[in-house]
């Protein structure tokens, strides 16, 4: 699995006066087993930038490439394409429909073309991984409350078995036991199922945490592209763009301009605790 | 995809027409409406034509922004079309099997053609160069002698006014929850009839949903601003007739007495 993306650009109501340039001259590439936090602005095109992921939006210009094969090809199967790159929308607790949760999460799985059986089988394991409690698969999905809404409706995109998994702001709007959960699973999805995973936030904390490599965009263009520390170093320029580093980096800074020799480069509470005992050790 | 849809829309560019007092816009359209009305003759709708020509290029508008609006409604001109020409009695000038063209039916499918066409374009260019909260401020004002008919004239206009306001909403989110079911694997676009009816199913159960959702919210908001209604509530930006406007009703009356002089003396 492989996605590549080639100077692509996108316009939203082109022709009209309203022209929007959300996606500028992008080039990306998404490897294997990737964890890839997508960090910018609001505005900046992230959720335009992912719906491309898995074609539902075609770039005005530019090229997408998965494993190889050009998206964009006449004859492409897209479908199979939106099975591949599983696409956990903003808010997708919206998109509930059915009359139990359980015969929601098989929507995708059937469309995909798999057999009932297979996709009840799939969207059981589903439901399992996003740790839904048992006695909940069969209540209407609108009798939930807002954080089981959500994990239902990941449930929904998990059960086609994507390779890839990319999650538009899953923890908007949950509290920080819930945000916690929902990352979690995704961590040990991509930890050990090997799903590769894009995953879309506005907080720095969560893609400190989680992700091993971060891409910044800021008014439709990828600004930074690198490891946590490497892009956390830039400050400044984060700052500049409305952004900022997660929150133990200026507690690392503020440490370091008193006169204690800490590492301003941590990123997470665990690598801040372990550098903080260090230096208080050596002192 | 949907976005596309510019029917009723506005389109936000800086101009005369934008400008004006939307009741001005409103009696404008009745006006050209009246007149598509008046007769059948050629001359009519020529005059019909360099009017609503200028007025296109008075709004700035795109023609061709405003021409894509009309495809909604392609379908039902073929078939208003399609009965004039065939069903209208008269002097016949072509038959094959079953069917007769009359000169009659060809002359009025050309007409309705023509009506069509300039009735929607013209009330369209109303809504392209008025934005719906002026328009419904228009028509609350325009229609406010109906009060003493104890009409609730502000309830209704309030009324239109959260409806436009919601069109384009639901248009976003139905447009958002197609593109999350697809992400899905759904098709809306492919199969006969009773499967694609199916295939709405995920994409109306959460409209509804998230339609009631918001005009729940919509209606606590309101009462928590202590709306209740139009007794006794004053304007931010009371409507005053300007000096463009006066002349727009000069030009407006101007037009519809150039049609009726035309229908009364041309031949043709
Ligand atoms: N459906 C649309 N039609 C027109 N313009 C749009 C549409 N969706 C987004 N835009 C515009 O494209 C730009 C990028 O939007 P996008 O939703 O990709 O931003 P984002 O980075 O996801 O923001 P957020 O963090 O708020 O979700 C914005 O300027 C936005 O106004
Ligand atoms: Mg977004």
């Amino acid at each position: 699995m492989s996605i590549i993306l080639d100077h692509i650009n996108y316009i939203y109501s082109k022709g009209t006066s309203e022209e929007i340039k959300a996606l500028d001259d992008i080039c990306l590439e998404i490897k294997n087993g990737d964890f890839i936090g997508l960090i910018g602005h609001t505005g900046s095109g992230k959720s335009t930038l992912v719906q491309h992921l898995d074609g539902l939006l075609r770039a005005t210009s530019g090229h997408i490439y998965y494993d190889g094969e050009d998206i964009y090809d006449d004859g492409y199967d897209m479908r199979a394409l939106r099975g591949k790159v599983g696409l956990v929308f903003q808010y997708p607790e919206h998109q509930l429909f059915e009359e139990d949760v359980f015969k929601d999460v098989c929507f995708g799985p059937k469309n995909m073309g798999m057999s009932d059986k297979d996709a009840e089988l799939a969207a059981y394991s589903a439901l399992r991984s996003v740790k839904l409690p048992d006695d909940l698969f069969f209540v209407s999905p609108f009798e939930l409350s807002g954080g089981q809404k959500r994990r239902a409706a990941i449930a929904g995109v998990l059960a086609m078995k994507p390779e890839v998994l990319v999650l538009d702001e899953p923890t908007a709007g949950l509290d920080p036991e819930g945000r916690d959960e929902i990352l979690g699973l995704v961590r040990e999805l991509h930890d050990k199922e090997g799903i590769t995973v894009v995953l879309v936030s506005h907080s720095m904390e969560d893609v400190a945490d989680y992700a091993g490599h971060i891409i910044v965009m800021d008014k439709g263009r990828v600004l930074m592209d690198g490891t946590p520390k490497e892009i956390f170093s830039h400050i400044e320029e984060l700052e500049e763009i409305g952004l900022a580093a997660p929150r133990v980096t200026y507690i690392m800074h503020e440490l370091h301009r008193r006169g204690f020799n800490v590492d301003t480069s941590v990123t997470t509470v665990k690598e801040a605790v372990d550098s903080v005992i260090g230096a208080l050790w050596n002192a | 995809m949907l976005r596309e849809m510019t029917l009723g829309q506005y389109y936000q560019v800086e101009s005369r027409l934008h400008r004006l007092d939307p009741r001005v816009k409103l009696m404008g359209t009745l006006v050209f409406i009246i007149s598509l009305f008046v007769s059948q003759k050629a001359v009519c709708y020529a005059v019909a034509t360099v009017f609503l020509i200028c007025m296109i290029k008075l709004s700035k508008v795109p023609f061709g922004y405003m021409v894509r609006g009309m495809r909604a409604i392609v379908m039902i001109m073929m078939i208003t079309v399609v009965f004039n020409l065939f069903l209208s009695p008269g002097e016949a000038l072509v038959t094959f099997w079953a069917f007769t063209i009359t000169k009659e039916g060809l002359r009025n499918a050309v007409f309705t053609a023509i009506r069509l066409t300039y009735l929607i374009l013209g009330s369209s260019l109303m809504t392209l160069t008025t934005t719906p909260n002026d328009l419904t401020d228009g028509m609350e004002k325009g229609l406010g002698f109906l009060k003493i008919f104890k009409l609730p004239v502000h309830e209704i206009a309030m009324m239109m006014s959260i409806a436009l306001r919601f069109i384009p909403i639901l248009l976003e989110e139905t447009d958002k929850i197609m593109k999350a079911q697809q992400a899905r694997g759904a098709d809306f676009e492919s199969g006969g009839l009773i499967r694609r009816a199916r295939a709405m199913v995920p994409l109306l159960v959460p409209l509804f949903v998230s339609a009631f959702r918001r005009a729940n919210d919509l209606a606590l908001a309101m009462e928590a601003r202590c709306y209740h209604g139009g007794e006794g509530r004053t304007k931010m930006k009371p409507l005053k007739y300007k000096a463009w406007d006066v002349r727009a009703y000069v030009i407006l009356f101007c037009y519809l007495a150039l049609v009726v002089l035309t229908a009364i003396v041309s031949p043709v």
